[in-house]
């Protein structure tokens, strides 16, 4: 097995009397795409930050390639790079102003500046864009730009936090392809998501955290396999009234869940339980048959959706 | 990056961050640097100076010099303090809040500390620009004209790093924008109006001048005058410089702890 870059014991964040990291333990393996997926408020950028050394760890044990943040703080962060969940871009500079100005910051020599701003310009699909002040950029394009921009010192482990929310499908695809690519170039990726088909598409491992907690951990396959059926049966009844049918599908599967808006069946064969649905005499507004996802997962471990 | 060379302090590296941003606009400031200690001259030469001139006691009280050259010292540091202060106010609160470009630094190799010597470089650097282009509008005139403007902007220059220091560490703990407002209110303009730049502190009710000595720039008015006069007291000159350089010291080690707090939540 590959080294760790990070290790995490019974890490704890508090903010005075609030606990918004309660005890988490994390390894991170060179080469792995690790994910933390989790709703609002679960504590995931209280993680983040310290990971990216620039918030005190409360108590608990945290390693970065074997260094403590406490102490090597600055060291450490040569060797991240890090997209915070809200971005810091300088947006009266150009884009290529401000990954130029971010390699000095990391004392890298100004030709060397130069060509790797050239470089990530490529990379994040912003050549055109070279000279266009930051104000001006679309949210897609911005985010693209805050992670090329922490590309610039050829960081051995990046940390995304939410890359990707607030943008719209299309420069979400555009996003996941570029993080793909670094993926495939071998860097170690952490990212947060509260997204679960982001998590499902980038994360080779990830942790499902709730509450300050892990609540589950394992690859997106062995966590459904783990924690749902293979398919999940969507029962849509009229408004108002999934609640009152919920005692008439007992049985139809596994188990199931009562949500506002629909029920969900989790059976090994979704095809199955609606034949067994309408032989009981059910007639939904609407049915559907897919496969199990992370928030089926997140939804049976902690009885909340993902995304409110 | 494993290439042997010197490495760039971190000031330096978040000087150049604020180099980069000012390319835009240092001429435009240069030149209005220039251009408004000339309209201060014209104004106060001709209409206030004319008059206090004539006044034949009024030279004695100006230590024998023409009212021109008695202001001319006080517009150069009273210069380099509002500059100092100003440019310590929005621009640190947006560096933490708006476009939270310290965040953006302190996420990368640098420290909360790199962050407050590199301002304090910066704030050097705005303010040995500004006083050069008041010192060269003086030295067209030549009532004002002198060697002494040389070390005058020297002495402005830490003058203004005596206001822009703490008034940084007041600025990374405020909260509202409104705050500063206050600041250039009850500090900047009463330092400006009862500081000793535009008049002796010897007119002035010994209270109110007492607490214009309690500030810095009283004592770096009074040591660039006597620089432009040629009237330096070595003995009470270092004493100035010590007092003002206690500003400076006090305020950066306050902004550095606060920063460090505030940067690492
Ligand atoms: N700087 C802070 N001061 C006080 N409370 C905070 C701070 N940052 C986060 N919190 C609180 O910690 C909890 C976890 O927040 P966060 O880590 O941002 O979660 P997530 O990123 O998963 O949404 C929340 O209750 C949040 O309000
Ligand atoms: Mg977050």
């Amino acid at each position: 097995m590959s080294e760790a870059l990070i290790t995490a014991r019974n890490l704890v964040k508090k903010f005075g009397e609030l606990t918004a990291v309660a005890g988490i333990d994390v390894e991170v393996r060179r080469g792995e795409a690790f994910g933390f997926l989790g709703p609002n408020g679960a504590g995931k950028s209280s993680t983040m930050r310290m990971i990216g050394c620039v918030s005190p760890v409360t108590s608990g044990e945290l390693r970065l390639f074997g260094m403590d943040p406490a102490t090597d703080g600055p060291r450490i962060r040569g060797r991240i790079g890090v997209v915070p969940q809200m971005d810091t871009l300088d947006t009266e500079l150009t884009v290529e102003e401000n990954l130029h100005i971010y390699g000095r910051f990391f004392d890298i020599p100004r030709a060397e500046c130069r060509r790797r701003t050239k470089e990530l310009l490529a990379f994040a699909q912003l050549s055109e864009r070279a000279t266009s002040v930051v104000d001006n950029l679309s949210g897609g394009m911005k985010r693209r730009l805050s992670i090329a921009r922490s590309l610039i010192n050829n960081p051995e482990l990046l940390l995304l936090d939410e890359p990707t929310t607030g943008l719209d499908p299309q420069a979400r695809h555009v996003l996941w392809d570029r993080l793909y690519r670094l993926k495939q170039d071998g860097v170690t990726l952490v990212l947060t998501t509260h997204y679960m088909d982001e998590a499902e598409q980038l994360c080779d491992r990830l942790v499902v955290m709730d509450q300050g907690r892990i609540v589950a951990e394992g690859s997106p396959r062995s966590l459904i396999e783990q924690h749902s059926t293979r398919e999940v049966l969507e029962l849509r009844f009229p408004a108002g009234r999934n609640e009152e049918h919920g005692p008439q599908v007992e049985g139809l599967g596994e188990r199931h869940e009562v949500l506002p808006d629909r029920i969900l069946v989790y059976a090994r064969d979704g095809e199955e339980a609606l034949a067994a649905a309408h032989a009981r005499g059910l007639q939904p507004e609407s049915a559907l048959v897919r496969r199990s996802s992370l928030e089926d997962v997140f939804l049976h471990l902690t009885g909340r959706t993902l995304v409110d | 990056m494993n290439t042997h060379r010197v490495t760039t302090p971190g000031p330096l590296r978040v000087l150049s961050w604020h180099l980069v941003a000012y390319k835009r606009f240092w001429k435009a400031n240069v030149l209005s640097g220039l251009v408004q200690p000339l309209l201060y001259m014209l104004g106060l030469g001709v209409g206030v100076g004319a008059l206090v001139d004539r006044n034949t006691g009024a030279t004695e009280v100006l230590g024998g010099a023409s009212y021109v050259a008695f202001v001319a010292p006080g517009l150069l540091v009273t210069t380099a303090m509002a500059l100092g202060a100003g440019e310590s106010m929005w621009p640190v609160m947006g560096g933490l809040k708006w476009s939270r470009g310290y965040h953006a630094i302190a996420a990368t190799a640098l420290t909360p500390r790199d962050i407050v010597l590199g301002h304090g470089v910066w704030m050097t650097v705005r303010t040995g620009l500004a006083s050069s282009s008041v010192a060269a509008a003086l030295a067209l005139f030549p009532d004002t004209r002198s060697w002494g403007l040389i070390p005058s902007v020297l002495i402005a220059v830490w003058v203004g790093l005596a206001f822009a220091m703490p008034v940084m560490a007041f600025s990374i703990k405020a909260e509202l924008d409104g705050a500063f407002a206050a600041i250039q209110r009850f500090v900047v303009i009463p330092l400006f109006l009862f500081g000793g730049a535009f008049y002796p502190l010897s007119q002035l009710p010994a209270a109110i001048a007492w607490l214009a000595r309690v500030a810095p720039l009283w004592h770096g008015v009074v040591m660039a005058r006597q620089c432009t006069t040629g009237t330096v007291q070595w003995g009470a000159a270092a004493l100035h410089l010590g007092y003002i350089g206690l500003w400076v010291a006090a305020g950066t080690t306050l902004a550095a702890v606060r920063m460090r707090k505030r940067l690492s939540t």
